[in-house]
Parts: C-alpha cells; structure tokens; sequence
C-alpha cells in the first residue's frame, strides 16, 4: 500500500510543485540575467534584490481580468493553454533525478517512473504540446497570432524531426530507450555522452532552443513583428499558462540534456577511484547543478544573439541539422557494429 | 475487474469521439476530436501492455500527421458551413446504403465467427529478449523482415513522388 500508492502520490505532489516554483523562480533569474548582462539591476523592489517579484507577479496575473475576445472560438480559447501547460508537466514522470536510494530505511527511487519507452515518451508528449501554440494562434481570430502559431507550428515540426534522429544516435550508444539505463549505461562505458557523442550534444541543444521557442528562434513571439506572438489575445492566468509552460519546457530539455549527455545524477568522473569522495554529495545535487547549467547557457543565449530569420531558421533546420543528424547516425551505427 | 472498467470506458470514448469526428460542424473541431481519438487509442495499447506502440501512435499520428491536417485546415480556412447538397435525400439515401453494407459485413463475421471458431493461435517462437521495445525490434528484423523491407520502400516512393509533384521544374 505504502509503497504502490503513498509513495509515488508523495513524489508527484513534490516533483509538480518544485517544477512550478522553479518555473516562477526562473522568470526572476532570466531578469536579473538579462539585467546583468546590459549592466541593470533588474527587479529591485519587491523583498531584498527582487526576490519576492515572482509572487508579485503571480498575484497581479491572477487577478487581472480575464478576456476571451468576442469572435473567438471559446471552447478552443479556453483549451490551449491548459493543452500547452500539461505536456510540459507530464514530462517529469519519466526524468530521473537520482538513482533509488534508501530513505529511513526504505528503498525509494528518486524518479516517479522508469519506463522502457522513456525517452521515446518525452518526444511523443512534447510533439502533443504544438496543440497549445496553434491552437492558441487559431481560436483567438486575429490574424498576427495566426501568423505566430503558423510560423511556431512550422518551426516546431521541422526541428523536431532533426532532434529526434540525433537522439536515435545516442539511443545506439545506450542500447535502451529508459532514462535511467541511458545512466547506468554511461557509468558502465566509463564516458559521459557528452564526450562519445559530441555532434549529437551540439545539434540536441540547438534543436532544444528552437523547440522551446527561445531565443535565438523566438519567431513566434517576435513582438515587433506580431504585436506579442501567439498569445497577443491572452491576459491573465491564461496568459500566465503561456509563460509557464515554455520555462517548464526550458527545465525539461536542460534536465533531458543533462539525463542524455551529461550523466544525470552521476557526479563528474564516475568510475575514477581518487574522486570518490564526490559521491558524498548527493546525487539529485549533480542533478540540479548540470540542469541549472544549461538554463543558465539559454538565458545568456538569449542576451547575447540577435534573432534569426524566418527563411534562415527554415534552411539551418532541414539543409544543415537534419543532414548532420542523419550523417552521425549512420557513424555511430558503423563505429558501434564495428567496435562489437 | 479494473481492466475491464478501464477497456470499456476507453473504448465508448473511441467510439464517441469518432462520431464526433464525424458529425462536427467546424472543420477544427473535428481535427482535434480525432486528436482526442488517437490520444484514447493509445492509452488503448498501454492497457494491452504495448507502450512502444502507444509511444509511437502519439508521437506519428497525435504528434505529426494531425498537426500537419491542422495547418492545411487552419489554411485553406474552412469556417463556413459546407454548402448543402442539391439532393440532400439522395446523400441520405446513399449513406444509409453504405451503412447496410458494412453493417451486413459486420454480421457476417460474427456468424461465420462463432460457427467455426479460430484455432488457437500456435505457440510463438520464444524471443530472446526482454523489453516491450527490444522484441518489437526483434520481431520486425527476423519475422516481418519482408515486410517491414517493403512499408519501407513505401514510404521512400511517397516521399520521391511529393518531391517530384512539389518541385516540377527540378
């Protein structure tokens, strides 16, 4: 009982609410980033250095008015922020945080769920999450974010495509499709992947910043172009849904990313005797530490290149990265039958 | 008890859902009712123990084709209602004529059905492997090698025939 119902209840409750104050947290982080990076302050106001500006801005979305515009589609409107915030929730089912671990005696896993599909879950939840931007674009009937969700929706599906082949290439050198063995395989072939795998590391966290909308691609927000993006007519929570879930995406890549490249919860060097002290550390630690990483890279991203062009974006997705993906995954098929 | 709760509740929202799909008005509607459709026929296969293949219905149908009817929908803007047919008793006529048809199919394998009864389904072969994933591959590269050969070779001659349709001037 404990252990089939309590327990797992007990780990998604955490893991949801973690994500969400994670969520809120990095829209402060991002400020301050940015701030820093154009030598600002950033949010200064609300509690000592802006950190209470999360909360501030969670109450002052809440209780602004809720517009659906007259001639929208209501059913739909209402959808597709709840449909582009669940996928990027859902997703944490499968991310393994740390290896299982006794606590008080019990032997608890830090990760809800260890699928044998796991990594090929996380591709197929995050392409239902596309729903949400165009559907978004769709139903508010104003034509700047049906031309946002028209160019977000080409943008996602065509970079899909690039990621999900360049993972097929780190799958081969796992040989398993479950988050938690694409770990353990790391530790037993002494080599983080981020080191076999070096062009699949590139072209996954270029596709992980188009995926995410971020800059440099943020086309389907491009504010000077489309008045605000797909979400021109969202206020309120609604609008807030839009937020949040693209910083949960951004939190899902860095933490896939991480799981994939960088060892999970393995602390650097692994199987090398003299470092064993690292181990003291708890792994969730190595875990957080290697995410906030990349978080960090997309916010100093964001600050520092200009945007792309649409007809530039189009032909770096489908003329360079698809090809190189497909090229490193006929090496690494060669390299590993060969190395057998 | 619970798997059969679970197989039916799943399958009266398959079936529903597709007479929505159906009989909605507003062309987006229906795409995202079959969305819908697609999304309970897969939780479908993770009832049957196949999660590679709900995996992968999500991911093609769900996450690829559907997304792909969407923006040819949201294109084309099909938001008027479609104009009434000349002779609307005739689509009537027909309809119910093609609905008699797969309904008389569909009694038909129910007798023949339960007059000869299949036989029951030959051992397979034992797989080496273990994991829903693995011995999907193993069956697809030794059993249904052919097969699997040919969707292949398929799917390659779509994809040069769009090629040549799109780019005629080449």
């Amino acid at each position: 009982m404990i252990d089939q119902v309590l327990i797992p209840l007990l780990k998604i409750v955490i893991v949801l609410n973690a994500t969400l104050v994670a969520v809120t947290y990095m829209v402060l982080l991002e400020r301050k980033v940015i701030a820093w990076a154009q030598s600002r302050l950033g949010p200064m106001r609300v509690g000592p250095y802006g950190v209470l500006q999360p909360i501030a801005d969670a109450i002052k979305l809440m209780i602004k008015e809720d517009i659906t515009p007259v001639r929208a589609d209501k059913w739909v409107f209402t959808a597709a922020p709840i449909i582009s915030m669940v996928p990027a929730l859902i997703v944490y089912a499968v991310i393994p945080f740390g290896p299982t671990v006794s606590l008080f005696g019990r032997k608890v896993s830090l990760y809800i769920t260890d699928i044998n599909v796991g990594l090929l879950y996380i591709v197929s939840v995050a392409s239902v999450g596309v729903y949400g931007i165009i559907l978004a674009g769709y139903s508010s009937n104003s034509k700047y974010p049906l031309l946002a969700s028209l160019r977000a929706s080409a943008q996602l599906i065509s970079y899909e495509v690039a990621v999900t082949l360049t993972l097929v290439s780190v799958i081969l050198m796992a040989g398993s499709l479950s988050m938690v063995e694409i770990v353990n395989a790391q530790y037993n072939q002494h080599v983080w992947f981020v080191f076999a795998q070096p062009f699949a590391f590139v072209l996954v966290l270029i596709g992980g910043l188009a995926e995410t909308n971020r800059a440099p691609f943020d086309l389907p927000e491009a504010e000077q172009e489309l008045t605000g993006g797909f979400h021109t007519e969202y206020s309120g929570m609604r609008f807030a849904l839009f937020f949040l879930a693209e910083y949960a995406n951004m939190i899902v890549v860095s933490s896939v990313v991480t799981t994939l490249f960088l060892g999970g919860w393995l602390p650097p060097f692994p199987n090398v005797g003299a470092l064993h002290l690292l181990y003291y550390v708890p792994s969730w630690t190595w875990f957080l530490i290697k995410s906030f990483l990349f978080l960090y890279l997309f916010i100093w991203i964001r600050a520092t290149l200009p945007r792309y062009r649409y007809d530039q974006l189009m032909r770096l997705g489908w003329k360079v990265l698809i090809p190189l993906a497909i090229l490193n995954l006929v090496v690494t098929g060669i390299v590993k039958v060969m190395l057998m | 008890m619970a798997q059969a709760i679970a197989f039916y509740f799943i399958a009266a929202c398959i079936l529903g859902f597709a007479v929505l799909v159906v009989t909605t008005r507003d062309t987006v509607h229906s795409v995202l009712f079959l969305v819908l459709d697609f999304l309970f026929v897969a939780a479908l296969y993770v009832l049957l123990g196949a999660q590679f293949l709900a995996a992968i219905q999500v991911l093609v149908y769900a996450g690829g084709i559907v997304v792909l009817y969407l923006f040819v929908v949201m294109l084309v803007n099909l938001k008027r209602p479609p104009e009434a047919h000349e002779d609307p008793h005739r689509r009537t006529k027909l309809g119910f004529g093609l609905a008699a048809a797969v309904l008389l199919e569909l009694g038909a394998i129910a007798v023949y059905g339960s007059v000869n009864p299949a036989a029951p389904m030959p051992a397979t072969p034992a797989i080496p492997v273990s994991g829903n994933t693995e011995q999907v591959g193993w069956l697809l590269y030794t059993s249904y090698l052919i097969p699997f050969e040919i969707a292949s070779m398929l799917l390659l001659v779509a994809m040069i025939g769009a090629i040549v349709l799109a780019k005629r001037e080449l």
